[in-house]
């Protein structure tokens, strides 16, 4: 029983301690940052990377990667800043539609046993392409519901905040307690004994994929709250970002080895790591390979932390 | 379950089942009956793993019919089998590792699902584990991957045992004991007797045969994807089903000669907690005790010292054969060839180009040495069966020029042919200085070492050699703590 507590702790601590520390750091750079308001400015953006390194670990759960989610974000977000906004219904069709496509493929990925990175990597151009289609130029208007979510004000903590820890609560629940979500992630550990087990692997699949999408919709309808207009590569970052974040949240490549709440602390921390550089005052050529230092810090730290951890269980 | 007791739970008849050219089974009519312990034995490849998948729903034999209760059932699957009762323990460990016990259990009882599924889950799994193997000590919520590949092939026994809305009427145990050290297997058995009286059905896989022996009412011997003899077990003997399945054990007659090897210079050394560790060239040591108490541990140890960290080595200093063969051993991916030959690349390679043409003849040459069924070497590795690719993992050791082998427990599910074939080479190469370290969770096995260090709590305990290497021995000194 403790066994178990502290494995799924050791998880966890390394993302949850370098956000700490991170925060510390900022508001010891800069205090005025310890308030609502600048806890917000802080987070802001944090909430629809959380989304998408949510929707990440999703494929990520089924042993696949996608290489499309930075264009799908803009894609989406462009489609949330006209056709939602201008024609809910044929807005919320298209999005829909999406989705479906998501789902169909994971359907593709596993019956014509295709990498997922090259699918979804064939796939970024198909949504850089429709999104160009949609907004030539950076334009469009958020709808006024999403605005007005986005920037709602909570009594306690702040929006960024609050709709951080629901995302961790809401994706804790579908992947860690649900049965849809264990058999998701069992299809990541050992897909045989889940097929053995009458499970259909295909439909697992799918649901793993529909749910992504489902994830990264709402992380371009999120962006666009935030941004009020949207552009065709305002997202393509996402990708890497949303790699990172799962990566850094306690995450696995393969085996089905996943933490929801990880996760967004790793989205979380990802987005302060921008934050901190610029307080630090690091000009802007530096900051990609300074937040990728930090990346490496943390990982180090957890590979570290592993390998006590089993030094110390194995005896 | 008592008011059909004259018609057999799963009948197959005919069933014939061939992969490309190679007949896997060749018209096998099989029957079990409620109430009974059905033992099957066989070489590896003999066509025990695929009567289990035809049984299992998980294979459609291409010709032949499958009976339940006295009807022919037309659609055959895994949810129609697993509707049925029928559960099965595979030869290879088949839970997912990144889910915990619990969850694993959702996993395998589809029905289990609805809200509050954690604990009726958590029962079901901990109510079977509780009643096969008592005092266990499994946590069942504990990460599959975190447990030691005894636990995982209790929790996996376990699991097929329980009931969770379908009761398990037939289950398919292949190779349950092969990680299990002999009480435990011992806890098994005993359930399985419990499970057959109530009235239960088991097919019985074992290479152990006393196993089969004591624990099956009726033994049916599979050879070449057919079924050669089919009798009550009382009327057999360990000597009779040896013989049936065509190969010879040559009974104590195998222990080989004391040789003195006290001048050798030693090849391996190790120190650390308990008694030092040594191997001498050409000998044959055996790492002994009850499973998981540090001896694959030892094994790495060892392999780690003694290979180089960066750079690979000119000539080889160690090589490894792997006992989870999924695990650490084999590349799923990769042909029959390649798995062989990728040890020994550097020896076959020109300048850094590898020469095919001396690859393929090697490979080639150890087909033949240790009898690689298959037709071609290049098929790929999984189209063999368990033992067979185990013989390849063997072949890729001991084609390297290293003087020392490190041996993790190969012979797991490997058939007492195969066995007998890979002790004469081990022999025969240790007459010509090569030196072995071999754990064993198999006494017989562990007999045949020059000399033995038995294991107990991660530390050596005691060292045997020559003639003092007896099971009495071994088992003294595994136990001494318990019971003192």
């Amino acid at each position: 029983m403790r066994l178990t507590v502290s494995a799924d702790a050791v998880r966890l601590t390394i993302p949850a301690l370098a956000l700490t520390l991170l925060l510390a750091a900022v508001f010891w750079l800069q205090p005025r940052a310890m308030s609502y308001i600048g806890l917000n400015l802080l987070f802001n953006l944090a909430v629809p990377i959380a989304l998408a390194t949510i929707a990440q670990m999703l494929i990520m759960a089924v042993n696949d990667l996608d290489l499309s989610m930075g264009s799908f974000v803009s894609f989406v977000a462009c489609v949330a800043a006209t056709f939602l906004r201008d024609a809910p219904l044929v807005g919320t069709l298209i999005l829909a539609g999406v989705v479906i496509v998501y789902s169909v493929l994971g359907i593709v990925i596993h019956l014509r046993n295709l990498p997922s990175i090259v699918v979804s990597l064939g796939m970024s151009f198909v949504w850089a392409g429709l999104a160009v289609l949609l907004l030539p130029a950076p334009g469009g208007q958020a709808p006024d519901w999403v605005r007005a979510l986005m920037t709602m004000k909570p009594p306690i903590a702040p929006m960024a905040i609050v709709a951080s820890i629901a995302i961790a609560i809401l994706a804790h629940l579908i992947v860690m307690r649900s049965s849809l979500g264990v058999v998701i992630r069992g299809v990541g550990g050992n897909e045989r004994s889940v097929e053995r087990a009458g499970w259909s692997v295909l439909a697992t699949r799918a649901g793993a994929y529909g749910l992504a999408g489902i994830f990264a919709v709402l992380a371009g309808i999120a962006l666009v709250g935030l941004t009020t207009s949207a552009d065709a590569n305002i997202a393509l970052r996402y990708t890497l970002l949303s790699i990172a974040g799962v990566i850094l949240g306690g995450g696995e490549f393969i085996g089905g080895r996943v933490s929801p709440v990880g996760a967004v602390i790793g989205a979380l921390t990802l987005t302060l790591a921008g934050s901190f550089l610029s307080f630090l005052r690091i000009s802007p050529d530096w900051q990609i390979g300074a937040q990728g230092a930090i990346l490496i810090v943390v990982l180090a730290l957890r590979l570290l932390l592993n390998r006590i951890e089993s030094g110390e269980t194995g005896r | 379950m008592t008011g059909n007791g004259s018609k057999a739970v799963i009948e197959v008849a005919d069933a014939k089942v061939s992969f490309g050219a190679v007949k896997a089974l060749d018209g096998v009519t099989l029957a079990i009956m409620p109430g009974e312990c059905l033992g099957l034995v066989g070489h590896n490849g003999a066509g025990k793993s695929t009567i289990v998948s035809v049984i299992n729903g998980g294979l459609t034999p291409h010709q032949g019919s499958i009976c339940g209760d006295g009807e022919i059932l037309a659609r055959y699957g895994i949810n129609a089998a697993r509707a049925r009762g029928v559960r099965c323990v595979f030869q290879e460990l088949s839970l997912c590792p990144n889910l915990t016990v619990i969850e694993n259990a959702r996993v395998l009882h589809r029905h289990l699902g609805g809200f509050g599924w954690r604990t009726r889950a958590k029962e079901v799994v901990e109510r079977s584990l509780d009643a096969v193997f008592p005092g266990h000590g499994i946590a069942s919520d504990r990460t599959v991957g975190d447990l030691s590949i005894a636990e995982r092939q209790m929790v996996e026994i376990a699991m097929a045992f329980s009931d969770a809305g379908t009761t398990p009427r037939l289950i398919i145990l292949d190779e349950p004991t092969s990680s299990l050290d002999a009480s435990l297997a011992d806890r098994l058995l005993a359930h399985i007797r419990r499970f057959v009286a109530a009235g239960g059905s088991v097919i019985f896989i074992s290479h152990i045969l006393h196993e089969i022996l004591t624990t099956a009412n009726r033994i049916v011997v599979m050879k070449d994807g057919r079924i050669v003899a089919e009798r009550p077990a009382a009327v057999w003997t360990e000597q009779s089903l040896v013989e049936a399945m065509g190969s010879v054990v040559k009974g104590e007659a195998h222990r080989r000669k004391a040789r003195d090897l006290a001048d050798a210079p030693v090849v391996v050394e190790q120190t650390g907690r308990g008694m030092p560790f040594r191997a001498r060239r050409g000998e044959i040591v055996g790492l002994a005790g009850l499973a998981g108490h540090g001896q694959t541990r030892m094994l790495m140890k060892l392999h780690a010292t003694a290979s180089a960290d960066w750079l690979p080595r000119r000539d080889p200093a160690i090589a490894f054969v792997a006992g989870d063969r999924r695990l650490n051993g084999i590349f799923e991916l990769w042909s029959i060839l390649k798995n062989l030959s990728i040890a020994s690349l550097g020896d076959l390679a020109v300048r850094g180009v590898v020469n095919s043409g001396a690859e393929t003849e090697r490979a080639g040459e150890w087909k033949r040495r240790i009898e690689i069924r298959t037709p071609d070497m290049a098929n790929r590795i999984l189209s063999l069966s368990g033992g067979n690719q185990q013989k390849v993992l063997f072949a890729r050791a001991l084609s390297t020029r290293a003087p020392v082998v490190l041996m993790d427990d190969p012979m797991r599910g490997v058939d007492v042919g195969t066995k007998q074939e890979v002790y004469e080479i081990v022999r025969q190469e240790a007459a010509q200085g090569r030196t072995f370290v071999w754990y064993s969770t198999e006494m017989e096995e562990v007999c045949l070492c020059d000399r033995v260090y038995v294991f107990r709590e991660g530390a050596i305990v005691a060292e045997l050699a020559g003639d003092a290497v007896t099971e009495e021995n071994i088992l003294a000194a595994s136990f001494r703590a318990e019971a003192a």
